[in-house]
């Protein structure tokens, strides 16, 4: 994985992709997305409630927010793999609302599931060769007859092993999908929908359970996305790789946007801190805790003030409370 | 014990025309379930219609022969359509829970006195072979060797049938290494993943499942040639033999249903000769002839398990590529 000896692509963000304020539901110069109104509700919770929603088409545009804020949601609802409520969204000026997961994938909009589907029982390349669109040999009756389809069938094996290389999965084309490692099987979940040759990829949790060396392929291969001319949505956790290839960032809580903007901006925004980060999330909880030995700094103490009056306890900095420990025993 | 007689009666099922039938069922089956991942628990359905169509477009609408097995099949592709257009769209397990039923509804569809002048009710079909038994190209005459030793008539019907199984599992083998076949394997390991990639899952299922069925039909249409046509055959239980007869040879190959049927009806055949002569030489205690007769069945429930539990790929298949319990 980490035979290339390139130098990290510096990624290049795009800016000045909205009209006006950065302010949530914001114009923008060329989105891809058009949503408005989507709802979607699960008994009694509003998973979703998007007013209005416009990604930028070339560019990266990071969706954020605490879990449970309804970023999945929103990516099965535009992908046509949930009904929402009440909503009409617009891709690349087709109307998308209604229209099947099959559909919406043909007309350029793939995705990738936050828990991976390598497809287990088919080797790497069977995998990489199903993403190709429009193949003639799976027709049932074509199917049949290998002449008419064993031209296209070499191009696409020709097209998925370049593919295939440049995700450095070449050498393992012919194992099963089920023996790659976890984050093999992301970097191939991604390689397969490229060979769709999609106009926006939609990217579930891209980063989780991989490691770090992976990651940085894994970034340099969204980058490489946009160079390509491709727009990337993509959900994710990790701020670290928001705030690095993120040319755009939408922040969710509780179904809402509350926030959108370049990475740097938001990240500043205090709605967006006390929604995702917390309001206190440049303290280390073990110091607050005790458990961990560290400078008490007025961070430290303030926190602890407000702990105390919302609980009403009173807390001594130097003597710890012990009881989380003993409940942990007891209740093993 | 007359060894001769029970190895000679067991060597005959190698190419009974029971033994053909099944196979093409189990291969219809090895369409559903080992390359789809479709759970059909109602195979019995598809023979019963592909028998049922052959028998009534003979006897009832006095269609020639040939058309009688076209009629069966066209059954069984309806029967698929109207199965599959509200259980192919849901997960795996609903379709098993409705195949089961529907395929004990199609059952007593034809054993109810209501369809009598059609159907015969539960005495069932006989006396169509006038057509199929004038196409035979053997003079007449006894031909054959040992325990293979059959009239014109027999032969005809047992070379018609390993001639459809040929082409049957020829069909299997084209479809299943195109990239139809590789979008039914992808649908078998996540249907969700196959959507994302632009493929329209629903139509591929319902491809997959008339084409299984139609051999299914074929299969129940090799039942009937020889003999007659009993709604009591059509029982689940006869599903469940197929089942037998896929993972015994393995799920997602194209000879395992050929060698399973064999295999499963050799053995059927051999213990049905033997453990009734084994309980009236009194080596088997306690049981009459007749128990022992059922004891078999037995036997093949318990086989049934330890497939399922210690090879669960089959003999001709490869653990990787198919196990039973996912």
């Amino acid at each position: 994985m980490s035979s290339s000896n390139a130098a990290p692509l510096k990624p290049v963000k795009s800016t000045g992709l909205h009209i006006g304020d950065a302010a949530p539901g914001v114009a923008k110069v060329d989105p891809i997305i058009i949503a408005d109104n989507v709802t979607r509700q699960f008994g009694g919770l509003k998973a979703v409630d998007v007013e209005h929603l416009e990604i930028p088409r070339n560019a990266i545009t990071a969706l954020i927010g605490p879990n449970g804020a309804g970023k999945t949601t929103l990516f099965n609802l535009l992908t046509g793999f949930d009904k929402p409520d009440t909503g009409t969204w617009v891709f690349d000026g087709k109307q998308l609302n209604g229209v099947p997961a099959f559909k919406v994938a043909r007309m350029g909009q793939v995705r990738t599931f936050q828990l991976t589907k390598a497809l287990g029982l088919l080797t790497v390349l069977e995998n990489m060769k199903l993403g190709s669109q429009k193949q003639k040999g799976e027709g049932i009756f074509a199917s049949l007859i290998k002449p008419l389809w064993n031209k296209q069938e070499e191009e696409i094996e020709e097209r998925a092993l370049d593919i295939l290389a440049r995700f450095k999965l070449d050498t393992k084309k012919d194992d099963f999908a089920a023996s790659l490692s976890g984050g093999q099987r992301k970097l191939l979940e991604m390689a397969r929908a490229l060979m769709s040759q999609p106009k926006l990829v939609m990217l579930d949790e891209p980063m989780a359970g991989v490691n770090p060396a992976l990651t940085q392929s894994l970034l340099e291969h969204i980058l490489d996305l946009k160079v390509q001319g491709m727009s990337v949505l993509f959900v994710e956790h990790d701020m670290q790789m928001v705030r690095h290839i993120a040319d755009w960032v939408v922040v969710m809580a509780e179904g809402r946007v509350v926030a959108e903007g370049p990475p740097e901006d938001v990240m500043q925004n205090p709605a967006v801190i006390d929604a995702y980060l917390g309001s206190h999330q440049d303290v280390d909880l073990g110091v607050v805790t005790g458990r961990i030995a560290g400078e008490i700094t007025s961070e430290v103490e303030d926190l602890l003030e407000e702990i105390d009056a919302e609980t009403g306890v009173e807390h001594e900095i130097e003597q710890p409370p012990v009881v989380a420990p003993e409940k942990d025993e007891d209740s093993k | 014990m007359d060894w001769g007689s029970i190895l000679s009666n067991t060597a005959s099922w190698l190419i009974s025309p029971e033994t053909i039938a099944y196979a093409l069922a189990a291969l219809g089956l090895a369409v559903h379930f080992g390359y789809g991942g479709l759970l059909n628990f109602g195979m019995a359905a598809f023979m019963a219609l592909g028998a049922y169509g052959y028998a009534i477009s003979i006897l009832t609408f006095g269609l020639p022969w040939w058309a009688g097995i076209i009629v069966g099949c066209l059954a069984s592709v309806v029967f698929a359509l109207i199965l599959g257009i509200p259980t192919l769209r849901l997960r795996a397990d609903y379709l098993a829970i409705t195949t089961i039923a529907a395929a004990e509804i199609v059952r007593l569809l034809f054993t109810t006195q209501v369809f009598d002048s059609v159907t015969n009710s539960a005495d069932g079909l006989g006396n169509y072979h006038a057509g199929f038994r004038a196409a035979n190209p053997f003079p007449e005459g006894t031909y054959g060797f040992g325990p293979w030793t059959y009239n014109e008539n027999g032969w005809w019907v047992r070379i018609f049938g390993i001639c459809l199984l040929a082409v049957a599992a020829l069909l299997v083998w084209l479809l299943m290494r195109s990239p139809w076949g590789r979008v039914l394997k992808g649908i078998r390991e996540d249907e969700d993943a196959v959507r994302a990639l632009g493929k329209n899952v629903f139509a591929y299922k319902m491809q997959a499942l008339m084409v299984g069925g139609v051999f299914g039909a074929l299969g129940g249409v090799v039942f009937a040639l020889p003999s007659a046509v009993v709604p009591s055959v059509y029982v689940t239980s006869l599903t469940f033999f197929i089942w037998t007869i896929l993972l015994l040879g393995g799920a997602a190959t194209v000879f395992g249903p050929l060698l399973g049927a064999v295999i499963f009806w050799v053995i059927m055949g051999f213990l049905s000769n033997v453990l009734p002569a084994l309980a009236s030489s009194g080596f088997l205690p306690f049981m009459s002839t007749t128990q022992a007769a059922t004891l078999r069945y037995i036997l093949v429930g318990l086989a049934l398990m330890l497939i399922v539990i210690f090879r669960p790929q089959g003999i001709l298949g490869n653990k990787k590529e198919l196990t039973f319990v996912k």
